[in-house]
């Protein structure tokens, strides 16, 4: 079975998608998915390694342009916009659309200059003044303000691993994005740190649609209300997190939440 | 017998050496296996033999580079107790000259003898000669036999001729690197040694910072004050090396290794990398001439077109100019370096907040990448100001002290070609400022290789 069941399909989705296939070169590595995303929930994506969990999160903010190789086909709105269309600005996408990568990777630049980097690029905030407000809203959202109010300006690349995956965050969400994208935030950090990203995610919840991909079935099962099985780029099933957990409906889902593979 | 054919002769007795010593280590193998003991055989049968061989042919070399050095004192001792000798004159000058006539003419160098006195010591040293040659060989080839039969007899299974030869190659390795330190050091001393001769006649702050340069009223005669001051050198090397070389290179450089990095497909990239690296494989005489014929006239009737006095057919523009084309691959490949060393992750996180590719270049790439380029510059730099032929050919001789790139510069390096180039005594102050102006060069260019290298070094460090 391909067809994706879609038992959440949403009135009033943030992002949708329909039909999306990937190919890199010559090669598929998303075969036609279709998955409704909306602002109240957060939603997991789990599968084995290279099925696509990261391809298909690609998509949704056009990182995948940068692939040369990378073609993608089918429908992906936001908002009902399509952000494939010609006349949408990858700029602009991008900047609602934000993402977090699966290692730290902060700007070799002071704190400050991290945190107000997209704004700057994006023209939110010009007078010192409203940049360091813009600089403090955000990093109290990522949890960071505290730890390091004192030493704005020392480098972004001098916090440890789990500060700089919140710094991180905290770039993010200076721009004012609509949808968070997180691809395995939490796999290059110790469980203290991991602990505090899950936190992080609980009260980002809500103001911005969340989506994270993870390999660890408990983080899926502690922070997202929604989840999505992905296997060998097809969408095999996408539910309530806990129907998942304790009741998929599928056999292929079964095997991986019990452990026979992945 | 000749050189050559002893060389023939110690390699055959080596070759053979070999053969028999592997054959045998060979065969005492096969009867210790049948012990069966498996520490019965330590060291391939090919160790056995490379170890007979070196014994063989080593020795003998060794000697016969001593003996080469010693024959000559011995040949012209054996010459002195001729009695065909005892007319030489007592002066030490007419008697090397008349020996090394008789010398000449005996080895076959020269056909005859301006000096009767000469002709009548030829024989007498074709007779020492021959007579140490063949002392000489014979000496070689017993040492090769003694060192051969000497290996020969520790062949046996047991013998550890591997690490034996193990350590022969590595000592021979650790010998080659040795010679190159020990060149360097000796450049060094020599250069620190006649710089020191130099500074004793010319006052070190006269020469470091003396603002007129003309070593040769020096030589004519007119005193060394006032004609070693070398700022205007210094002041020419650093504007065309440093300042519009650079000019030239830096942006150049900089531009093309982002444009191959970040914007160019992978097979204009494929093309285009190498065709730029091959600038720097253009031999610099080649750049002399480019800049002397067709840049500096083109510049000079430009200059003159618009109306700037003193320009000149030999010009620091024109020698910038060509410099910075030359130097451009070496600044765009390590700025290429550093570009690419900065993680892929940096571009995404910047790219993922919706900046454009450009915004990216300028404001994470190139901050993240600048300690590299910075280095690289550092390197181009020092390459430039040692750069010597570009200049010769078209920055001119004039030591002027000027602002003005289209008049007449003169370098460091054009000056020590000058200085060296030409009938000079050696011990004369004119010649000796080349050393004192090598040392500063070889200073100023050290200083800058190493803080070049710190600073690439720590910056790769950041990204490990
Ligand atoms: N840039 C690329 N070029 C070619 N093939 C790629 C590229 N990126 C990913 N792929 C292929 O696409 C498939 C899906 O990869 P993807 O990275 O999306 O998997 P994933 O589910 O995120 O895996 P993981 O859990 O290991 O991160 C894999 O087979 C992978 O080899
Ligand atoms: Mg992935």
């Amino acid at each position: 079975m391909t067809e994706a069941i879609n038992p959440l399909a949403i009135a009033n989705p943030k992002m949708s998608a329909r039909d999306v296939k990937v190919f890199y070169g010559a090669k598929q590595a998303i075969k036609g998915v279709s998955i409704d995303v909306d602002m109240d929930h957060v939603t997991a994506f789990i599968g084995p390694s290279g099925c696509g969990k990261s391809t298909f999160l690609r998509t949704l903010n056009r990182m995948n342009d940068t692939v040369a190789s990378a073609r993608v086909e089918g429908m992906i709105t936001l908002d009902g916009e399509d952000i494939y269309s010609p006349s949408m600005d990858v700029v602009q996408l991008r900047a609602r659309v934000g993402m977090v990568f699966q290692k730290p990777n902060p700007f070799p630049k002071s704190i400050y200059e991290n945190i107000a980097y997209g704004p700057r690029i994006h023209g939110l905030a010009h007078a010192k003044a409203d940049l360091d407000v813009v600089v403090e809203k955000s990093l109290r959202r990522a949890g960071l303000w505290e730890e390091v109010k004192d030493r704005l300006h020392d480098s972004g690349t001098a916090l440890s691993g789990g500060q700089q995956q919140r710094l991180c965050i905290g770039r993010a969400i200076a721009v004012e994005p609509e949808v968070i994208l997180m691809d395995e935030p939490c796999s290059a950090l110790d469980p203290i740190a991991t602990a505090k990203i899950e936190e992080l995610i609980h009260e980002l919840r809500g103001r911005y649609a969340i989506v994270i991909v993870t390999h660890n079935m408990q983080q899926a099962a502690r922070v997202s209300q929604r989840t999505a099985f992905f296997h060998l780029g097809d969408l095999v099933e996408y539910g309530v997190t806990s129907d998942i957990f304790t009741n998929p409906t599928q056999e292929r889902t079964k095997d991986y939440i019990t452990g026979r593979y992945g | 017998m000749t050189g050559p054919a002893l060389f023939l002769l110690l390699a055959g007795l080596g070759a053979i050496a070999w053969v028999s010593a592997r054959a045998r280590a060979l065969r005492l193998q096969i009867v210790a296996r049948a012990t069966g003991r498996r520490d019965a055989v330590h060291s391939l049968p090919g160790y056995h033999g490379w170890y007979v061989a070196l014994w063989t042919i080593a020795p003998a070399i060794l000697f016969l580079a001593v003996w080469a050095n010693i024959v000559p004192g011995l040949v012209t001792q054996a010459v002195l107790a001729d009695p065909a000798a005892q007319s030489l004159p007592m002066d030490d000058f007419y008697r090397s000259a008349i020996l090394g006539e008789a010398r000449s003419i005996a080895t076959g160098a020269q056909a005859g003898a301006f000096n009767p006195l000469a002709q009548g010591l030829v024989e007498p040293y074709r007779a020492a000669i021959n007579k140490y040659g063949v002392a000489g060989a014979v000496l070689a080839i017993v040492l090769a036999f003694a060192g051969g039969a000497y290996a020969f007899t520790r062949v046996r299974p047991d013998f550890r001729a591997r690490t034996r030869v193990e350590r022969l190659v590595m000592a021979t390795l650790l010998i080659a690197s040795l010679l190159a330190i020990v060149t360097t050091v000796g450049i060094v001393a020599s250069l620190l040694w006649e710089s020191f001769r130099f500074f004793s006649m010319v006052n070190p702050l006269d020469f470091l910072f003396g603002t007129k340069w003309s070593p040769q009223s020096a030589a004519m005669g007119y005193g060394n004050e006032d004609a070693f001051g070398a700022v205007p050198l210094f002041w020419g090397t650093i504007f065309i090396g440093a300042i519009i070389a650079m000019v030239v290179a830096i942006p150049l450089g900089l531009m093309s290794a982002i444009y191959l990095t970040q914007y160019a497909q992978p097979v204009v990239r494929k093309w285009m990398k190498p065709t730029l690296e091959m600038l720097a494989g253009v031999p610099t005489v080649v750049y002399g001439y480019f800049a002397a014929l067709t840049i500096a006239p083109a510049l000079r009737d430009f200059a003159v077109m618009i109306g700037i006095h003193g320009a000149s057919s030999e010009s620091a523009l024109a020698a910038g100019l060509v410099m910075g084309v030359m130097i451009i691959p070496f600044v765009s490949s390590m700025a290429d370096d550093s570009i690419a060393a900065v993680p892929q992750s940096m571009r995404d996180g910047s790219l993922a907040m919706g900046a454009t590719t450009s915004e990216t270049i300028r404001k994470v790439l190139i901050p993240a990448a600048l300690p590299g380029v910075v280095g690289g510059v550092l390197l181009a730099v020092s390459r430039a100001i040692g750069e010597t032929m570009i200049v010769v050919m078209a920055a001119g001789l004039a030591a002027n002290l000027t602002l003005n790139p289209f008049a007449s510069v003169t370098t460091v390096t054009t000056q020590i070609v000058q200085l060296l180039t030409g009938d000079q005594e050696f011990d004369s102050a004119k010649t000796l400022a080349a050393f004192a102006l090598g040392l500063v060069l070889f200073v100023v260019t050290l200083l800058l290789n190493i803080v070049a290298l710190r600073v690439v070094k720590k910056y790769r460090e950041a990204y490990e």
